[in-house]
């Protein structure tokens, strides 16, 4: 059972109003992912709050202080399995000032649910979410339309949602979007086929989410492997043994491949790729293995092995998205430690070229400052190079965040343009 | 191989060492925290195959309640052995008679808070900089929220309000002296993906996880086993049932529930039905809408 099944990685976004916790629990409800127990504890807690059956919100509420105050104000990670997949849901905020928290949660998502209220059509919030799943280039994106049931599940208010939508995502980035009607209170298109809604020939949420493609959302073609550390085991029968550790980035590696080191430059081919299990003949992303080379070359954390017929570019001079997540805003030139994969070196922000304004999404020109939320196009200078592909064609190795080295935190997440 | 993509339980195993050597190679000291339940195997498990042709390269550590199981100490010892690591044990015992905590009283009685101290000092004498757990985002609220590398200020603390933010698979270590982190490697594990890994790799597991019989008395809606540590009331009785563990803890707080599952195939089995979480037998949970909040926010596992 369940030998193919894949992982799926999912966030949504939203506030309170719009159903987003209604919604995962009812995922959760119906597709039996919910103890008795815990249902026990949401039913207890549902009526000593006077709501009539079961609160399914409830059910996603984590930390006391969010309990207490009913928000959601950091991600919090939710599984249930189906028989044709594993589901991995973020689940993060949706406020303006919980912008940090969505990037989160967006990072490593295959798929984002934007839920819109099909009484009040695509807001200000619609377009901030969609416009953080295209910024973090999340491949699909499924826009729920929710609240159905408020509207008498006219086709016409699902239309206009559409509409509306489409008009400002023109210039987005996100290659494959969908729209689903449904009522997560009522369960209409979310596990089950709605009743209500003969006009919508799609198949529910749950269907969609179980069967979109998602093998090619990792790039198959570039293949880098980031040097994590390097094995020497030093005992019998392993004496010279020396094997770099790390996870495929993208692409695929051989063994017998022609491979260059990044950033010494030198060339060797790969001699074998090792496991507890056994050697292999070839390993491809998102594999952790051992790779040894043919020739005695110094490698350490932070190196890069790549095909030697295709080669990131190593830089100094970066251009990045940057989110700003913390408190304290970024300090003009002031040194960060950069991490991007397994390398780790000194940077600097010399220059903010624009920011966007998160709700008109307008690029304003004049406003240098980065401060906790924004989201700003910058130019970092390095130490000395990395070894980076765009983000657009590697979210592995097009990614990067700021720590501060006074508090030790991180400050800032980025994309390279 | 013509497909280039992994099943859902590779691509956890592959997502956990690289957790591991992520610990290795931004931490001086790390330990494995090893408590001889299935989840501190599987990390162990998991841990042989990160640095595999290598020894697994930092000791396991056990806080040791003195309430153990004795299956549960016989396993640690020889697992021990096996892979040739160095243990180290922190002793709740030792803690109470140096003073630094006492005995709780009343009917209920455990001495499941009294490891946070026990850990701490452990942490703190043995110069520990990270402690790898078996906890898993899908066990408990407060656990959802959890990062892969998990910060804690210098008295041990978890501050959940204001966590590293933690983005694709970088992970930030940095730490100062004195503070220290906590790696949770199988985050996104849930508890039929460990039982269906265990199954799959044919992982030893201590023998309380089959069933077996035992004597227990019904207390708090699971079967408590008997031991030195009981305390009867009057009411109670003791007898003889068929039964096995779905999560191990101290004797005295670890409940079991009636089972004929006596081999990996038919626990799988079994999980893959119930209709009630694994901690939904652990007292220690029971005793507040956020008992595992609290204690995680003072340095709990």
């Amino acid at each position: 059972m369940l030998d193919n099944n894949q992982l799926l990685r999912f966030t949504t976004a939203g506030s309170v109003d719009d159903g987003k916790s209604t919604l995962i629990g009812r995922l959760l409800y119906d597709s039996k992912s919910i103890f008795e127990d815990q249902l026990q504890a949401i039913e207890n807690t549902s009526k000593k709050k006077g709501h009539e059956g079961v609160d399914l919100a409830l059910f996603t509420d984590g930390l006391r202080d969010e309990r207490e105050q009913g928000i959601t104000i950091d991600v919090a990670y939710r599984y249930f399995t189906t028989p044709k997949r594993k589901f991995i849901i973020a689940d993060t905020p949706g406020h303006i000032q919980y912008t940090r928290n969505m990037v989160t949660g967006a990072s490593t998502a295959n798929a984002a649910i934007i839920l819109v209220d099909a009484r009040h059509g695509v807001i200000e919030q619609t377009r901030r979410h969609s416009f953080i799943a295209s910024l973090l280039q999340i491949p699909h994106v499924i826009v729920c339309i929710n609240k159905m049931d408020l509207v008498d599940f006219s086709e016409e208010a699902y239309n206009k949602v559409i509409e509306q939508f489409e008009e400002f995502s023109s210039k987005m980035l996100v290659k494959d979007v969908r729209f689903i009607p449904i009522s997560a209170l009522l369960g209409d298109n979310v596990v089950n086929r709605s009743q209500n809604m003969d006009w919508y020939q799609g198949a529910p949420l749950l269907h969609t989410l179980e069967t979109m493609h998602i093998s090619s959302d990792i790039n198959k073609v570039d293949a880098r492997f980031p040097v994590q550390t390097v094995l020497r085991p030093q005992r019998e029968g392993f004496i010279d043994y020396r094997g770099y550790a790390g996870r495929v980035a993208s692409g695929v590696f051989r063994k017998g491949d022609e491979v260059t080191i990044m950033p010494s430059g030198f060339n060797s081919k790969i001699k074998s790729i090792d496991t507890l299990e056994g050697g292999l003949e070839e390993a491809f992303a998102p594999m952790s293995v051992s790779i040894t080379l043919e020739d005695d070359i110094d490698i350490s954390r932070g190196d890069m092995i790549v095909r030697s017929n295709n080669k990131p570019e190593a830089s100094q001079d970066l251009e990045v998205m940057l989110c700003w997540l913390h408190n304290d805003a970024a300090k003009p030139r002031a040194k960060y430690t950069i991490r991007h994969t397994s390398n780790e070196q000194k940077a600097m922000i010399k220059e903010v070229v624009y920011k966007y304004d998160i709700n008109s999404l307008e690029r304003n020109m004049d406003d240098k400052e980065l401060v906790m939320n924004d989201i700003s196009k910058v130019k970092i200078r390095t130490t000395k190079p990395l070894m980076v592909d765009s983000y657009r064609e590697n979210r592995t190795t097009g990614s990067i965040i700021l720590v501060d080295d006074a508090t030790n935190e991180t400050v800032a997440a980025g994309m390279i343009v | 191989m013509s497909k280039y993509y992994l099943n859902y339980l590779d691509e956890l195993e592959s997502e956990a060492i690289f957790v591991l050597r992520e610990v290795w190679a931004q931490f001086d000291n790390p330990v494995i925290l090893f408590s001889g339940g299935k989840d501190s195997i599987l990390v162990t498990h998991l841990a042989k195959k990160a640095f595999y042709p290598a020894k697994i390269p930092f000791p396991l550590m056990h806080v040791d309640t003195g309430h153990n199981f004795p299956e549960t100490i016989q396993f640690r010892d020889d697992i021990i052995k096996e892979l040739g690591v160095q243990l180290i044990v922190g002793s709740v015992q030792e803690s109470i008679d140096e003073g630094r905590v006492a005995e709780e009283r009343g009917k209920n009685a455990t001495r499941n808070a009294l490891q946070i101290t026990t850990l701490l000092d452990a942490i703190e004498a043995n110069k520990i900089d990270c402690a790898i757990g078996g906890g898993r985002r899908d066990e408990e609220k407060a656990r959802a929220k959890e990062r892969f590398f998990s910060h804690r200020d210098d008295f041990g603390q978890w501050d959940p309000k204001n966590q590293r933010p933690e983005l694709w698979n970088i992970f930030n270590g940095k730490h100062f002296e004195g503070e220290h982190f906590r790696a949770f490697p199988i985050s996104n594990w849930t508890e039929m993906d460990v039982w269906n890994y265990i199954k799959r790799e044919n992982i030893a597991i201590p023998s309380l996880y089959f069933a077996h019989e035992r004597e227990v008395v019904w207390r708090q809606e699971s079967w408590i086993p008997n031991s030195e540590f009981l305390v009867l009331e009057d009411h109670e009785e003791i007898v003889t049932k068929k039964i096995r563990f779905r999560t191990l803890g101290d004797i005295t707080i670890t409940g079991g529930i009636e089972s004929d599952a006596d081999t990996l195939e038919k626990i799988a089995d079994e999980v893959s039905g119930m209709r009630q979480t694994e901690r939904g037998n652990r007292s220690d949970d029971k005793r507040s809408e956020s008992a595992m909040e609290d204690r995680k926010r003072q340095g709990y596992f």
